[in-house]
């Protein structure tokens, strides 16, 4: 039995502007299972629909249709079942102004049917480095350690299935280091992680397996290795000192003065820098390193259409040009 | 199951943390309306024979003040965690509606009650205080506490915005309590306004409240007991329907 199962879920909200009636589709027919003990990896750029996803098996969101379950308990018929296995920490760093972090933990441990939890409570507090903060007022916390706090209160029930949405979203390297050990750790103990991150490295570090979802459908699922392999395996990297001409830069990936092209052999390697040295540029500091996860989601997202023309972009520029307004 | 326990426990430790503003506060305002209306209509108004218009007022302010803070418990609470985010620790709990509606409902009856007693207690400094048919007087409370706890808590699921749930209880709440013979037995109006106060089913919270301290009032204490638990029975209909339903909780 999958400990999280997503069958065939679709979602669609009424379109922010267009014509009366018209909907945004935020998830088109996603399947994917998670099986007990992974450490599962959900990517996809803003607006994929990864929150939707997430959202809807929280029961904070109904889907149009499809199922969804946790360990076997559906979320919307069974739902008591499904979110006693589950703990989600929210993306957005939220807190309850009138209680201090163990009122708050204690809480939550309530509301599941949880009394005299002090022992957990304290082995969170311990292990999350908040044990010095225990009686302070949620006010008073910085944000990383508000974030913590909200790690913990996912966790006062001990789910088996844990779902971090953008957990390290604007926290220090400190933070995200304590976190990815103590979830590491859970993980190691038999706990399923669903993750879903921008920081493409810390998916390729502690991620199995990886699914990536572009305008609400899945475009990649397997293996963190096996995505890795895929697609172009090295890079070559160097700086330039000057404007790349269009028909190079169509088929590099640039930042600034740092431009990347793929390359799978010698001969490309001299191809591409003897196209550099016509156009007149120099090419510096050049290296040729092996592809990441961040190259080949760039690539799995550039096979799956243009970034501009996906739903979700749209919406965003209409929001955007409604803001203007 | 514990779950709703603490649920109810958090919503009343939310006001009591706060007791200043949330109990001392409406008691001090209902002691300047008996101060100030008892010391200038004394002597103009009579309403019952035996009885001196100051002593006649408490159970009317004692009443409203029950009724307005019941409300403003279970919405101000509610839209607080809605705009502050933080209600998603509930929605992802596997507390079910009723759990939901026990605990809100609960805590705003234990805050109305809390400062009705303080209004009492005060009171007692300044006038005579009478509690002739305390049964009567505990089940109006109770009841009126509960109805206003429970709309409290369809206007906090209704209101997006602070402004949104002011309007409710400047346009709503205000004008019923007020115009529901808290300062005057409606007997002393002329018939339209009689009529009119009939309808208004705050009145018959207010005067079932009214009989259970002086054992007199202008309509029969079992009519305003039938009335009220009509008037529970629908709101609380409404209020369990939209948190089963998810309405404005979950999209």
């Amino acid at each position: 039995m999958p400990a999280i199962s997503f069958q065939s879920v679709s979602k669609a909200y009424p379109s922010p502007r267009g014509p009366q009636g018209s909907t945004f589709l935020a998830l088109d027919r996603v399947s994917l299972d998670v099986e007990e003990g992974e450490f599962f990896g959900l990517l996809g750029p803003n607006g994929a629909g990864k929150t939707t996803l997430i959202s809807i098996l929280a029961g904070l969101t109904r889907a149009n249709s499809g199922t969804v379950t946790v360990l076997g308990h559906d979320v919307q018929q069974d739902y008591a079942q499904a979110r006693r296995k589950l703990g989600v920490v929210p993306q957005e760093l939220v807190f309850d102004p009138f209680f201090n972090v163990r009122e708050a933990l204690r809480f939550q441990s309530g509301y599941f049917g949880i009394r005299r939890n002090d022992a957990w409570i304290d082995e969170l507090l311990e292990s999350l480095g908040l044990s010095d903060k225990a009686n302070a007022n949620m006010r008073q916390l910085s944000g990383g350690m508000k974030r913590r706090v909200l790690v913990a209160q996912a966790l006062v029930h001990k789910p088996p299935v844990i779902v971090l949405d953008e957990p390290t979203a604007g926290v220090d390297v400190e933070l995200r280091q304590t976190l990815w050990q103590f979830i590491s750790k859970l993980n190691k103990l038999g706990h399923t992680v669903l993750l879903t991150t921008h920081y493409l490295e810390e998916a390729e570090a502690l991620c199995g397996r990886i699914a990536m979802l572009k305008s609400g459908r899945v475009v990649a699922l397997d293996s963190t290795s096996a995505l890795l392999k895929s697609g172009t395996s090295n890079l070559l990297r160097f700086k330039i000192d000057g404007e790349l001409p269009q028909t190079l830069a169509a088929q590099a990936r640039v930042t600034g003065r740092v431009v990347q092209f793929p390359a799978q052999d010698a001969q490309a390697i001299e191809q591409y820098l003897a196209a550099v040295r016509e156009a007149g540029l120099t090419a510096l500091d050049v290296e040729i390193r092996r592809a990441d996860l961040e190259d080949v989601f760039l690539s799995v997202m550039a096979a799956n259409g243009d970034e501009a023309s996906s739903p979700g972009a749209v919406a965003s520029l209409q929001a955007k040009g409604a803001l203007a307004t | 199951m514990t779950g709703w326990k603490m649920l109810f426990y958090k919503e009343v430790l939310r006001f009591w943390r706060v007791a200043f503003q949330t109990v001392a506060g409406p008691v001090l305002t209902a002691m300047l309306y008996l101060l100030i209306f008892g010391h200038a209509l004394e002597s103009h108004v009579k309403v019952y024979d035996t009885i001196k218009y100051t002593a006649f007022l408490v159970p009317g302010l004692a009443m409203m003040s029950v009724l307005q803070n019941a409300f403003a418990n279970s919405s101000s609470s509610l839209i607080m965690s809605k705009v502050m985010g933080n209600l998603v620790f509930l929605l992802l709990t596997p507390l079910s509606y009723m759990n939901w509606f026990v605990a809100y409902v609960g805590a705003a009856v234990v805050r109305g009650l809390v400062v009705g007693v303080g209004v009492f207690a005060v009171s007692a400094f300044f006038t005579d205080i009478y509690f002739v048919s305390p049964g009567w007087l505990l089940t109006f409370a109770v009841l009126g506490a509960a109805l206003m706890g429970t709309l409290g808590l369809i206007a906090g699921l209704w209101a997006d915005k602070f402004d949104q749930l002011a309007a409710f209880q400047n346009f709503v709440v205000m004008p019923m309590t007020f115009l529901s013979g808290v300062f005057y037995s409606i007997h002393s109006l002329p018939p339209f306004w009689q009529t009119v106060s009939n309808l208004n089913p705050f009145f018959y919270m207010i005067d079932g409240f009214r009989y259970g301290c002086f054992g007199v009032s202008d309509v029969s204490p079992w009519l305003s007991l039938g009335v009220v638990g009509v008037a529970l029975a629908v709101v609380s209909t409404v209020a369990v329907t939209l948190l089963r339903t998810g309405y404005k909780l979950r999209s």
